[in-house]
This record gives C-alpha cells, sequence and structure tokens, in this order.
C-alpha cells in the first residue's frame, strides 16, 4: 500500500479535529474534536509502524499508551466540564471568561492594579454560587 | 527521479491501485465524512453518534494496515466506552436534544480557514516526502495479538506500569473533581 493513502488521511483528520476545537462552542464538543486529533496521530504512528516493520513495534505500543491516556483525559475532562456545569450552569466555553484580561490602554495597563477592579462582578458572582 | 524511487515506482504503480488500497481509500472516504459531520452538525448527539462511526472507520483502517490488536483496542476502548462517556456527559449537561443554534462560536471562519491552511500545508509536505514509498503488507503479520503482547511485556513493561499508574491517578481525579462537597449532601 502507498504510504501516502494514511498519511493523508491522518493530516485530514488532524485538521478536521483543529477545525472543531477552533469552532465549536459546547465543551464536549470539543472534546470530541480532540479525540479525532489523537486518532489521527494513532493512524500516523500504525501506519509508520507497519512501514517501517520496527522490531521494537513502538509505534504500536505507542498508539496502545495514546488510546490509553486519551481515555484518562476523557474521563478527567468530562469531570471538569461537569463540575463547571454544575457551578455555573453553563459548559459554553465562550461565556467562561473569568480569566479573561479585561481590555485596557496600554498607559492604565502598565500602572498599578488598581485598575483591574472596576471589572463587572457579576460574573464572578456567579463563579462563586 | 532518483534510479531507486523509479524502480518502487515501476514495481507498484501509481495508476494500479491494489485491492487493499481500494478499500482503505473507501473506508478513508467515510472516516473523514463522518469526521466532517462530527464538527459540523447543529445536533449535539448526532455528532457523538457520527464520532462513532469515525472512530469505527479508524478501526477499520488499522485492521487493513494489519494491526489487529489496535483494532480491537480501538474498538472497545474508544466506540465503547469514550463515546458512551461522551453521551453520558452531553446528557449531563442537559445538551438540547434537536437543533441547538449555538453549537459554533462566532470565530468559525477563522478555524475554517485555520483548517484549511493547515489542510493544505499538511497535505503538500507528507504527499512530497513519502511520494516514493510502499508499505510491504505481506509477510509475516505486524499487529497480531501475539506479536503486540510479546513485544509490550518484552520491551515496554515500564512505561506500561507507569501508565497503569497515571490510569489510577486519572480515575482518582475524576472521582475527586466529580463528587459533591460534603455540606451540599
Amino acid at each position: 500500500m502507498h504510504l501516502a493513502y494514511p498519511a493523508v488521511l491522518a493530516a485530514l483528520l488532524f485538521c478536521v479535529g483543529v477545525y472543531g476545537v477552533l469552532a465549536r462552542r459546547n465543551a464536549i464538543l470539543v472534546l470530541m474534536s480532540v479525540e479525532l486529533m489523537l486518532n489521527a496521530v494513532n493512524l500516523n504512528l500504525v501506519a509508520f509502524d507497519v512501514w517501517l516493520r520496527d522490531t521494537l513495534h513502538a509505534g504500536q505500543a505507542l498508539t496502545l499508551f495514546t488510546i490509553a491516556i486519551a481515555a484518562a483525559e476523557i474521563g478527567i475532562g468530562l469531570a471538569i466540564v461537569l463540575m463547571v456545569h454544575r457551578n455555573r450552569g453553563t459548559s459554553d466555553i465562550d461565556r467562561l471568561r473569568d480569566t479573561a484580561e479585561p481590555p485596557q490602554p496600554w498607559d492604565t495597563a502598565t500602572e498599578d492594579g488598581a485598575t483591574t477592579d472596576d471589572t463587572p462582578t457579576g460574573e464572578k458572582a456567579e463563579a462563586t454560587a | 527521479m532518483i534510479p531507486a524511487a523509479q524502480a518502487a515506482a515501476e514495481a507498484h504503480g501509481f495508476l494500479s491501485p491494489s485491492g487493499v488500497e481500494i478499500a482503505f481509500l473507501l473506508v478513508g472516504l467515510v472516516t473523514l465524512g463522518a469526521a466532517v459531520v462530527t464538527v459540523t452538525t447543529r445536533q449535539l448527539v448526532h455528532a457523538a453518534l457520527w464520532l462513532v462511526v469515525a472512530l469505527g472507520g479508524l478501526a477499520v483502517e488499522y485492521l487493513l494496515l494489519t494491526a489487529e490488536f489496535i483494532a480491537w483496542v480501538q474498538v472497545l476502548i474508544y466506540v465503547g466506552s469514550v463515546v458512551v462517556l461522551l453521551l453520558f456527559g452531553l446528557m449531563l449537561t442537559k445538551a438540547p436534544i434537536g437543533r441547538s443554534p449555538d453549537a459554533d462560536s462566532g470565530n468559525r471562519p477563522v478555524a475554517l480557514g485555520v483548517a484549511l491552511a493547515a489542510a493544505v500545508a499538511l497535505v503538500w509536505v507528507v504527499v512530497d516526502a513519502f511520494r516514493t514509498t510502499w508499505i510491504d503488507l505481506d509477510g509475516a503479520v505486524q499487529g497480531s495479538t501475539e506479536v503486540t503482547g510479546a513485544t509490550l511485556f518484552k520491551h515496554w513493561v515500564l512505561p506500561f506500569e507507569a501508565l497503569s499508574v497515571l490510569l489510577l491517578a486519572a480515575l482518582v481525579g475524576a472521582i475527586v473533581l466529580s463528587r459533591k462537597k460534603e455540606q451540599e449532601r
């Protein structure tokens, strides 16, 4: 088999995953896109392992490790998403902006941190509720 | 083209794909289409179900690449548990059944541009690099359960054990994160 077939398929799957991570708004859909990217990497590892006929089978062993780490990642990620949903009532990552820096002009941003106190506190109050 | 590459191209041929290549191409098209539907559909549960198609298609690709054990692990772990976990997550976060108009955020054109640029660059580089490379699928099977198990427990024991500790840590972390606090009970 031509090596370009699995390599091109893996590259395209990875780019689909990149699009999903950047364009999706629901946190669980972002996690699905991350899974697609990890699977693209797995396909590359398997294809190159079969091509190189590695005696240690590093590609297949690393694929198994990637699958296990992806399972751990999805567990932790879903636990975090569920906790965020329980605390804030949303899993919409566009609305989780508590750590975002407020837009400031440059001259006030270089002074002391007193200028950051006039940010709207409504969302932070919602965070601690 | 250097002589060795020319000889390889004559031995295999670009315009006469083998049966395995045709099967790989068809399953790859299905996989890619399912992945695209996964990241573009507006129905959240349908996205998880199309993800099953994409991951199952990848398992078939592993089988075509003679990596048998990886294929079954893929079916067991991804299709069996990860997608079920994702569906549970969608249900527990009260995802709307049916079309949700705000599934995509506002930076969708930028995301499309980035993804297309990355796709063009990666495909160009990969095709240019591996134009004259062929996988030899004949001979001894590369990824049967016996071979994979032997190499995994002969050469990769220490990473394997470290990975099991990591999985345990992730399990404990997930339980701690999702547990309710004492006063909330």
